[in-house]
């Protein structure tokens, strides 16, 4: 009798242990693959929940609101939640710490940078490639309840943006570049006309003479005791730019970085002697372009055209009092070149990329709503919050956006001439727009650029001496702090997906009791039979 | 037999008041340790220079990334430490009195002066110090103000007045500057409220003081024309921008 239950005993154990082992597998492979359903079922609720982020902009919540109203006003089985976030950092920490639990939203608003580390996760971002192709629920689908864009109706270059290994995981939502704006009033005054395409020569040239002071010790142009003649807002975009523009090693498609080289050298030494005189600053280390441009403490301002109407006397946004503001005339130029025939710019700006979940209607739901966000209503009216551009030729090419852009100054609100200029600028580089190598630990990169440049000014600032000995040293800390020299490149990487859940815990430790249990019985059962053997 | 035991405990008593007087009395001057820098030298350094200065936690913004960003007070002025360096273990001592040894660089960003790229390590001398809030009131619109940045302070008897966000819309407070926020985000709070005519603008910072804080719910709930009085640090961004930790509407 007794031999029975024990038998019976660690037959119930073995099973439970093959149940848990199988279920376990399951977990560690992650999310099934996702195949597109032939119909989408009406006769079900989806609550989908969108990670947005908007530029602390209440005009962008309120589109976005609108849009997520319309959309379920169209499919009023499926409710979209939005979560808001002024930070697409926050976004990308918040859906790492959850891709653990399998709770990622459906939705999320990204840059593709991003989605090539969630994608070290098996399955866990949907491909959108037969989605995008299918016949009902594609872009142009006959299934569709509004009339989004064809797949050759969105800008090809901003939807290749999109595409990671070969594959379609992203789709664009928003596009923007970066711009230099200009206080061309004082640049008049230094004596200097500003030309159609700056120069970083020009750039360079004129802040240094904006540097003279009066007796005084306040500055000649200004008056004031505050000038930096020349701040940029996002420095990894300043250094991956010019790289590009000389044509110098940033990093290859597999993920090798080339950042450390001698173009990157002479640069950054170029920085440090315009640092140096304090005719060079960063957003990090002083604060925010528009407010220096606005006070007439700056003359260029590099910042993303999404940021234009935060800049000029007259801007809608400020974040400085009234009696700081002076009046100047804004100028909106491309940033500055290295071969001013040969301009190179970057192309950013939001994407969104559609999370894969066990069910495939909830993706299928979650691609609709995607595919709402390129419509023409919301695709003009959140590019003309900020100087974006549409990312479809559909909503450029409109005639309401047309008149927009015709409209060009005509009040200083929606029509505030310094956005639409802004907007202008890239709808005519577009072609002169380029990406980074997108892989997992492209991020860290992009990171690393940034940070050369940041160290070298506040070096330079703190009276540090810049030298050979000091790039060493600089290139070895940037490297061990990005973890450049443990870059995996596509598709070789391995998540990072924290400590496991308590449940698993619970779980294992379970297991290893059972299995514990086991041994110590079959161990004194052996001993008992030996002893009786004797 | 009775008499010698109550002798001792009398005695014993004595010794216990004592040691509850001695060392870590809130009220004592800090002593510097050497190559430490008084607030008055920090106060006179030159920004982008190395400082290194003892001071005693307030509060601290959530950790993140490595870093904290701390508010901290000594007896004769505050330091704000931004995005200082450190583990999320040592995050978790970083309580309000805990004497830490900062070394960083002096900074100023939109007008806020700081410490910036700081390390820490703690200064284990049984001293704590948790900072009154000294009346800030009168202080508003004034010169005087900008001395006490960073401080911990006080502001009483102020009204609430309407926020108008981007679109027109008025309310006693907003999510985000602009009303662009939304309820169960990390949105800051803003609300103004006014003295003897001026009106201010104040801030619930999510990372001090997050939505389960009374200081959040509590500015939630306000109505325009309540009387309120504020507690919390005079952080500054392009002018006074107070981070407050209290509110008590009367």
């Amino acid at each position: 009798m007794r031999k029975n239950w024990i038998r019976a005993l660690s037959l119930f154990l073995a099973l439970s242990l093959c149940m848990a082992l199988f279920s376990g597998c399951h977990g560690s492979r992650g999310l099934p693959n996702f195949v597109v359903p032939e119909a989408l079922d009406e006769s079900r609720t989806f609550e989908l929940t969108f990670w947005a982020k908007n530029d602390t902009n209440k005009t962008q919540t309120e589109i976005y609101q609108k849009a997520i109203e319309d959309f379920e006003a169209l499919y009023p089985n499926i409710h979209v939640t939005i979560r808001l976030y002024t930070d697409y950092g926050r976004i990308y920490n918040d859906v790492i710490t959850n891709i653990a639990t399998n709770t990622t939203p459906n939705i999320c608003i990204t840059y593709p940078d991003h989605i090539a580390t969630y994608m070290t996760g098996a399955n866990v971002v949907a491909p959108l490639d037969e989605l995008m192709a299918d016949a009902a629920y594609g872009l142009g689908g006959s299934a569709l309840r509004y009339d989004g864009p064809t797949e050759s109706e969105i800008i090809p270059q901003f939807l290749g943006e999109g595409r990671i290994g070969g594959v379609q995981y992203a789709m664009p939502f928003m596009r923007s570049t970066e711009a230099c704006y200009i206080n061309k009033t004082y640049v008049e005054a230094l004596g200097y006309e500003v030309p159609d395409v700056l120069t970083w020569d020009f750039i360079w040239e004129v802040s240094e003479a904006a540097t003279e002071k009066n007796a005084d010790g306040t500055f000649r142009i200004n008056g004031q005791n505050v000038m930096l003649p020349f701040i940029y807002k996002s420095t990894d975009n300043m250094m991956i730019q010019y790289l590009r523009q000389a044509d110098a090693g940033y990093s290859t498609p597999e993920g090798e970085v080339l950042l450390m080289n001698e173009v990157t050298e002479d640069f950054l030494r170029e920085i440090a002697a315009h640092a140096e005189t304090e005719a060079f600053s960063t957003f990090k280390i002083s604060s925010y372009p528009a407010n220096f441009l606005n006070a007439g403490q700056c003359i260029f301002a590099i910042d993303s055209t999404a940021g234009a109407t935060w800049m000029g006397t007259h801007a809608p946004l400020s974040d400085i009092s009234e009696e700081n503001l002076v009046d100047f005339e804004t100028a909106v130029r491309m940033i500055p070149q290295v071969d001013p025939a040969d301009p190179q710019m970057i192309s950013q700006g939001p994407s969104v990329c559609v999370f894969n979940k066990e069910d495939p209607q909830e993706v299928l739901a979650s691609w609709l709503f995607v595919q709402y966000l390129l419509t023409n209503d919301v695709q003009i009216a959140y590019s003309s919050t900020e100087g974006y551009v549409p990312v479809t030729a559909k909503a450029q090419e409109s005639e309401v956006y047309q008149d927009y852009l015709s409209r060009e100054g005509e009040d200083n609100d929606y029509y505030y001439d310094v956005k639409l200029k802004a907007a202008k600028l890239l709808l005519a580089h577009t072609e002169d727009t380029f990406t980074t190598p997108v892989y997992n630990g492209s991020a860290s990169l992009r990171d690393a650029a940034g940070q050369l440049i940041e160290n070298v000014t506040k070096s330079t600032r703190r009276g540090e001496t810049v030298d050979d000995a000091y790039f060493e040293k600089l290139y070895e800390n940037v490297t061990a702090l990005y973890r450049l020299d443990q870059q995996q490149g596509m598709g070789q990487g391995k998540a990072e997906f924290g400590a496991l859940p308590g449940t698993a815990v619970t779980l294992l430790a379970a297991l290893g009791a059972a299995w514990l249990g086991i041994g110590a019985y079959l161990v004194a059962d052996t001993i008992k039979r030996q002893k009786k053997t004797r | 037999m009775k008499k010698i035991f109550a002798l001792l405990l009398a005695v014993m008593m004595v010794f216990t008041l004592a040691a509850c007087a001695t060392p870590a009395a809130d009220d004592e001057a800090d002593v510097k340790s050497e190559g430490v820098m008084t607030y008055e030298e920090y106060a006179a350094a030159a920004m982008d220079t190395e400082v290194v200065v003892e001071t005693y936690v307030q509060a601290t913004q959530s950790w993140w990334d490595d870093s904290i960003t701390v508010y901290s007070q000594d007896h004769d002025g505050a330091y704000f430490l931004y995005n200082m360096a450190c583990s999320e273990e040592d995050a978790a001592k970083l309580t309000a009195g805990t004497k830490i040894r900062v070394t960083g660089y002096k900074g100023e960003w939109a007008g806020e002066v700081e410490i910036m790229d700081a390390t820490f390590e703690f200064v284990d001398d049984g001293k704590t110090y948790i900072a009154d809030a000294a009346d800030a009131t009168e202080w508003l619109g004034t010169d005087d103000l900008i001395a006490h940045q960073n401080e911990f302070v006080s502001f009483k008897g102020l009204t609430v007045e309407a926020s108008t966000d981007a679109s027109g819309n008025e309310a006693a407070f907003l999510y985000g500057w602009d009303g662009s926020g939304a309820e169960g985000t990390d949105s800051d709070l803003y609300f103004n409220a006014s003295v003897n005519g001026q009106t201010y603008t104040f801030v619930i910072e999510y990372y001090l003081c997050g939505a389960d804080t009374e200081a959040y719910q509590a500015v939630q709930g306000l109505q325009i024309g309540d009387t309120i009085d504020l507690e919390g640090f005079l952080y500054w961004y392009e002018g006074a921008q107070p981070h407050i930790t209290s509110v008590i509407v009367k």
